[in-house]
């Protein structure tokens, strides 16, 4: 299966290892992602205001292309993305122009350099086409199970809010990272943070504000019995993995876990070369646990 | 002889009639206007020439090089003789190149909303935006390939509703990326290395106590590469 | 007799609010929920409940004095859990723009420091950028 797929900015900077370990985990399933042929960043941010169209020409613009290069490629008309941000921000213009003919035209008319939208394009997070592809595929191709790890799945705000936006349900109680861990093998724990905000974007401008969160979200997860966190959010991998040094500073006491993206984990299971998975771009160095659980070897 | 066919132009505002089949440039000499600055090679390589206008009857405002653009009927044009963009200030030996040197140098490229403005203001049909956004993630070879053609006119950087300064950006980024990142050339680094030894100074010497006949005598005989 | 309808320039502010962020403000009951579930509140100087108040009242100068909706990281947390469907993240955003929109900039992006830029993640920077920048 091939599919229209749009990486963005972050992974082709600091969350490599998202975008590597993605691509091997989805080779591995028989799924190939056909990069846009041409992109750019979606504005990570979906604008809140009901005037602001210019915030929105981005996303749209991403959706154009994801259009047309079906059209070419002749692919089912979806897109598939991996940064929750990037999700969350096209999935929301997405809605927001096939809800409201007027904005359309205008964003449509605005870019008349490109082909018309057409607010047809169904946008995916790669947790939704795993679950889609089936539980049971995952658990077939799990070489080596997941069972020593005991994992808290981080979910954050975008990939469940707005609920037009929602990868689960459930927003409130989301369970959809957790069956795609489990097919793997592995275990995971209940906690009250997995849906509350890291402190995003403010690790710009108020460090202090995301390493207080690092150090809330850590603290529970490890009270739990958590060894790691896994997530989809290049930004929420940056607060939770990066600022605990700062939340170390505030808080000595604080026990450091790893931060993983789920198919960096998922590719373990699958037996896939380590070397694919990033391991080595971590602040929070996650080899001496993997080793510990043999999922890795010296 | 024939009396020539003449079209109205309007110079920030002011009527003119001047001969049809004009650059803008030329129609704008003919109306008076002496060019002190904003021009240069007359040739469209320079980016000397900034213009905006819009033609009668169109809401649209257009952005060409004066010197290589027809002037037409019914034109209201202005120059723009320089572009006061932000431009960052640097050491080349002391960069270190990393996929974040272009946003530290020139921060506000992550504000570009993906517009396009620029791209349909650049008056050598570059992909202006595509290499902003290349920018934005370091990609330094991309940005170089999409803006080698940049003549640094600076139109984009008016059009911009995000305050960028494309080509300063795109001109770091080639700089970066001839010195760091593209293949050495072994030709130019000895022919470098000649004249820093001075080499070449004895010939400079004689060329540059030539007068016009002689130095024009030496370049219709000069060799080129290539040819016997 | 006492007169408790607002003056003109307070019923325009509070027009102006409902009309850019889309949502009916005078809902709100001060329940509090927004407040008791926002993740940052413990920096805001006025809770999320509060600057519905204020908004309701048409105090515009205080209610934008507040760092409240600078510290407000646009999680949603509060938008889904009010009961009478007020979108506050959206509330939020209005007053962002109220403020930046006469082209006052709430994060100088020259200040940021070199070793920091090397740190940060283009989608911290593009995000920021996109809050605290017109």
């Amino acid at each position: 299966m091939e599919i229209a797929y749009y990486p963005g900015c972050t992974l082709r900077t600091s969350a490599k290892n998202f975008e590597s370990s993605s691509i091997a985990v989805a080779d591995h399933l028989g799924i190939t992602f056909k990069e846009l042929s041409q992109w750019n960043c979606c504005g990570t941010v979906y604008s809140l205001a009901s005037d602001d169209l210019m915030k929105h020409l981005a996303p749209v613009r991403v959706l154009i292309r994801a259009q047309e290069d079906n059209k070419e490629n002749g692919l089912d008309n979806k897109l598939v993305t991996l940064c929750s941000m990037c999700y969350n921000t096209v999935k929301m213009a997405n809605h927001l122009v096939k809800n409201d003919e007027e904005k359309l035209d205008t964003i449509n008319q605005f870019m008349d350099e490109e082909p018309d939208y057409e607010a047809d394009v169904n946008v995916l997070h790669f947790l939704q086409l795993l679950d889609e592809i089936g539980i049971d595929r995952i658990k077939e191709n799990t070489k080596k199970s997941l069972e020593v790890l005991n994992l808290a799945c981080y979910y954050g705000c975008y990939l469940l809010r707005p609920e037009e936006a929602s990868i689960d349900e459930e927003p409130e109680a989301p369970s959809i990272m957790e069956r795609i861990m489990e097919a793997a093998g592995a275990r995971t724990i209940d906690y009250p943070f997995k849906n509350e905000c890291c402190g995003s974007y403010l690790t710009v401008t108020e460090k202090k504000y995301t390493a207080e969160r690092t150090y809330k979200i850590i603290s529970s997860v490890v009270n739990r019995g958590a060894d790691a966190i896994v997530l989809s959010c290049p930004l929420c991998a940056f607060n939770l993995d990066r600022r605990q040094k700062q939340a170390k500073e505030l808080h000595a006491n604080m026990k450091s876990i790893p931060i993983f993206y789920f198919p960096q984990l998922l590719g373990l299971a699958f037996g896939i070369n380590s070397n694919e998975l990033g391991f080595n771009m971590h602040y929070v160095d996650p080899r001496p646990l993997l080793k510990e659980k043999r999922l890795i070897k010296r | 002889m024939a009396e020539t066919e003449k079209i109205t132009i309007y110079a920030m505002g002011k009527a003119y009639k001047v001969p049809a089949g004009l650059t803008i440039m030329s129609a704008l000499e003919y109306a008076g206007y002496q060019y002190i600055r904003g021009c240069g090679c007359r040739s469209g390589y320079c980016g000397g020439c900034a213009t905006i206008y819009r033609r009668e009857g169109d809401y649209k405002l257009y952005t060409d090089l004066a010197c290589q653009t027809p002037a037409e009927d019914g034109m209201y044009l202005v120059q723009l003789p320089f572009v006061p963009a932000n431009k960052s200030i640097y050491d080349l030996d002391k960069i270190e190149p990393m996929e974040t040197t272009l946003v530290e140098h020139y921060p506000e490229i992550v504000k570009c909303v993906s517009c396009n403005t620029c791209t349909k203001a650049c008056p050598q049909d570059l992909d202006v935006m595509y290499f902003i956004q290349a920018a934005k993630i370091g990609d330094f070879k991309e940005v170089a390939e999409l803006s080698f053609d940049c003549i640094q006119c600076g139109l984009c950087a008016v059009r911009c509703p995000a305050d960028i300064a494309h080509y300063h950006v795109a001109q770091l980024a080639r700089r970066i990326y001839g010195k760091f990142i593209n293949e050495k050339v072994e030709q130019l680094t000895k022919r470098l290395n000649e004249i820093e030894k001075g080499v070449y100074d004895k010939e400079l010497n004689k060329l540059m106590k030539m007068n016009k006949a002689m130095l024009e005598k030496a370049y219709k005989k000069r060799k080129i590469e290539g040819t016997k | 007799m006492v007169d408790i309808t607002l003056d003109q320039d307070k019923k325009d502010f509070i027009a102006e609010i409902e009309k850019l962020s889309g949502q009916k403000i005078m809902r709100c009951y001060q329940c509090g929920r927004c407040s008791a579930g926002c993740p940052l509140a413990d920096y805001m100087d006025l809770l999320p409940n509060q600057v519905i108040k204020y908004v309701q009242l048409g105090l515009d100068k205080e209610v934008l004095e507040c760092n409240t909706i600078w510290v407000c990281a646009a999680c949603y947390r509060c938008s889904v859990v009010c009961p009478k469907d007020i979108d506050i993240a959206r509330l939020m955003e209005a007053l962002r723009l109220l403020i930046l929109r006469d082209d006052i900039e709430k994060m100088d992006i020259n200040k940021i420091k070199k070793e920091e830029y090397a740190e940060l993640p283009q989608i911290a920077l593009v995000a920021s950028m996109r809050k605290y920048t017109s």
